[in-house]
């Protein structure tokens, strides 16, 4: 597991806490972790965590959220709780998903 | 042709290569031959509330209790409370079994709207969770319910199905007996993302339907590979002890034959039966309304208590209350035997709960209550909850449990007047004595008559008798045949009547006879004295002129000699001087 605090600075109410649950390292993980870097940086500068955690490495980790495909990130903080299946290479989803723009896609 | 194979006839159950793992659900392994296919996933599918998912949880934890066999329940819909709660009321306690390290539930909770998807994803997630858990117990068998929810959760079709090829596979590699709960789709479709076609193994229906306002659960095999299977419907319960699938077509005539016999609580008819019923064999009484087939039944109850038997009565039209009562009328006091704990009166509305049900309930009460005699009262009752075919066989059925525990039965039928006994015909070969009551009407009143249609093994009696319910319980009396037949009621008492003033007038006859016969005995004694008499007056006067005739010849012979005397006396004197000895 791998920890990666975003800038110090931020204050709490304004963090976003994210965990990134890959399994080994597959491309579909390396993609993500990627990805979900690029997007951190350039929507939420200074005000995330990332926490990586490997299901090969902690399979009990697992059920604690929910968790049954890979790569899933689950935004902790803010509540509430929020999903994101697969390798997050759809920024606008990602977005969307953690709540930082409007759904336009809208149905 | 000597040297081609010929393969003996081998149940497939027996046959080697398909190892099959008993699920420990009552009559489905009986129905499969042993189980589900070892190592290998079943597709359980069915409509909401059908029953797949308990008998995923039976499956798992009859396998974790009775085989040795730890287990793993993935499910997606319900709550680990909720699956908790649902496995209690089966009789399962689950919580228990996790803790004893024996089985693990995992309930995945799957929001669709709490979860995005984007781009490439696979469900290595679940594997590790999967195998986690199958590590943690030793797991041999795997539930997963319902699978589906995957596919409505996860808006990657193509990527869910691919991942649930790659799944099955898994578990066969892993030699993991497997049921996949499936949710039924729409017409003709056995589940919603036609999941069926990646389970080639075994595939199971359940149904829940109602029919008649009742609701009725059937389960169907419609596919088990390598395999012969039953593929008929299969009504099956869920009860609070689990699960029972009624393969009611394959009732077994496997069990002994006693040969003792027991009263049936009639002394004359025990004596048409040579001695009463073999012990453990099935008794129809069969009758129309009113003929008494209750209190022969409560008759024969009453007999087996008062031996120190246990009985149980099943009414399907009284309350026990009303049983007590009525048979009280007749003088058989059966709430005695109750409050003695020999006897079990048990009422109930075939009505209210389908066949299956009521069979379930039936052989619960032979678990705990252990009678040697059991009454069923009526039969004819079940006809309105199911078909005719139905009924039969769940009277067969009913035969079943209680000629395998050795258990004498009784059964009462209704017949309608005009059927004859064509209406008992059908559950009449699996009966070894079988009573007709029947009413005689004549003379304005209705008389009881009973017959022993059959008697398997009794050299039983061919005689009709008529059937009298007294304040001491039945009666049989002796046949009455008058120049119409049998007579019964008032026909017979005046039969018997007539019979007596015959014999009577007989008897007045015979004296008259006597005292004639006695008169002209003494007339011919009389006639006889006379003739007697006469006889005797004729000879004495015969007598009579004999002596008379004797007395002339001797006077005459005086006179004569009287007169030669005087002649010689003359001749002398002319002689000599005539004689001195003449008197003259």
């Amino acid at each position: 597991m791998t920890t990666d605090p975003g800038a110090p600075a931020a204050p709490t109410d304004g963090t976003y806490h994210l965990r990134l649950y890959v399994a080994g390292q597959s491309p579909k993980s390396v993609r993500a972790v990627e990805n979900l870097r690029r997007v951190c940086e350039e929507h939420l500068a200074g005000r995330y965590t990332i926490e990586l955690v490997d299901l090969v490495e902690h399979p009990h980790l697992a059920r604690g959220d929910e968790i049954i495909a890979v790569p899933t990130l689950v935004r902790k903080l803010p509540e509430p709780m929020r999903r994101i299946i697969g390798d997050l290479s759809d920024t606008e989803k990602v977005l969307v998903g953690l709540q930082l723009r409007e759904d336009r896609s809208g149905p | 042709m000597t040297s081609s194979h010929v393969r003996p006839h081998v149940p497939n159950a027996a046959r080697p290569g398909l190892a099959k793992s008993p699920t420990g659900i009552r009559g489905f392994d009986e129905l499969t031959g042993g189980g589900l296919p070892s190592g290998r996933p079943t597709l359980v599918t069915g409509g909401a509330g059908s029953g797949k998912t308990q008998f995923g949880l039976e499956f798992l934890v009859r396998g974790a209790e009775d085989f040795g066999e730890p287990g793993v329940l993935l499910a997606f819909e319900e709550s680990a409370t909720d699956l908790a709660d649902n496995a209690a009321s089966l009789g399962f306690d689950l919580p228990a079994l996790e803790a004893a390290g024996r089985l693990v539930v995992d309930a995945v909770q799957l929001d669709p709207h709490e979860i995005v998807t984007t781009g490439d994803f696979d469900l290595d997630g679940l594997f590790i969770r999967l195998a986690a858990a199958v590590q943690s117990v030793g797991g041999k068998r795997v539930v997963l319910d319902t699978i589906e929810v995957l596919f409505a959760a996860l808006d990657n079709e193509a990527i869910v199905r691919a991942e649930f090829t790659r799944l099955l596979r898994w578990l066969k590699d892993q030699g993991l007996t497997t049921v996949i709960t499936g949710e039924r789709g729409r017409e003709g479709e056995l589940t919603r993302f036609g999941i069926e076609e990646y389970v080639s193994d075994c595939v199971i229906v359940l149904d829940h339907r109602v029919r008649d306002e009742l609701a009725t659960r059937r389960l169907r095999i419609v596919k088990y590979r390598g395999s012969s299977h039953g593929t008929n419907e299969y009504p099956f319960l869920i009860r609070d002890r689990g699960l029972m699938v009624w393969p009611l077509t394959e009732v077994a005539l496997t069990y002994g034959a006693s040969t003792e016999r027991v009263s049936v609580g009639v002394p004359e008819l025990d004596d048409m039966l040579r001695g009463g019923v073999y012990a453990g064999s099935a008794v129809l009484v069969s009758g129309t309304a009113g003929t008494g087939k209750t209190t022969l039944a409560a008759q024969a109850v009453e007999a087996a208590c008062a031996r120190g038997e246990k009985a149980l009565f099943v009414s399907f039209e009284e309350s026990p209350a009303q049983i007590v009562r009525n048979m009280a009328s007749v003088g058989i006091d059966l709430g005695r035997w109750v409050d003695a704990g020999l006897l079990r009166l048990w009422g109930e509305r075939a009505t209210a709960f389908g066949l299956e049900a009521h069979l379930d309930r039936f052989e619960q009460l032979l678990d705990e209550t252990t009678p040697s005699l059991a009454v069923l009262d009526s039969v004819g009752s079940l006809t309105h909850v199911g078909a005719g075919a139905e009924v039969t066989s769940t009277i067969s059925r009913e035969l079943d449990l209680l000629k395998s525990r050795g258990i004498t039965a009784m059964l009462t039928s209704l017949i309608h007047e005009g059927q004859g006994e064509s209406s008992a015909a059908a559950v009449s070969s699996l009966i070894d004595t079988w009573i007709l009551l029947r009413n005689a009407e004549s003379d304005g009143e209705r008389n009881r008559l009973l017959f022993v249609i059959k008697s398997r093994g009794t050299a039983h009696s061919n005689q009709v008798r008529e059937f009298r319910m007294t304040d001491g319980g039945i009666r049989l009396l002796d046949v009455v045949v008058g120049p119409t037949g049998i007579l019964t009621g008032s026909a017979r008492a005046r039969q018997v009547a007539e019979t007596g003033a015959a014999a009577a007038t007989r008897g007045a006859d015979l004296e008259r006879r006597r005292l004639a016969f006695d008169h002209r005995a003494a007339e011919v004694e009389a006639e006889i004295a006379l003739l007697r008499e006469r006889l005797a007056s004729q000879r004495a006067e015969l007598e009579g002129m004999a002596v008379e005739t004797e007395r002339d010849d001797s006077a005459r012979a005086a006179l004569q000699s009287s007169m030669a005397r005087r002649r010689e006396h003359a001749q002398a004197a002319r002689d000599g001087a005539g004689g001195q000895d003449d008197p003259t």
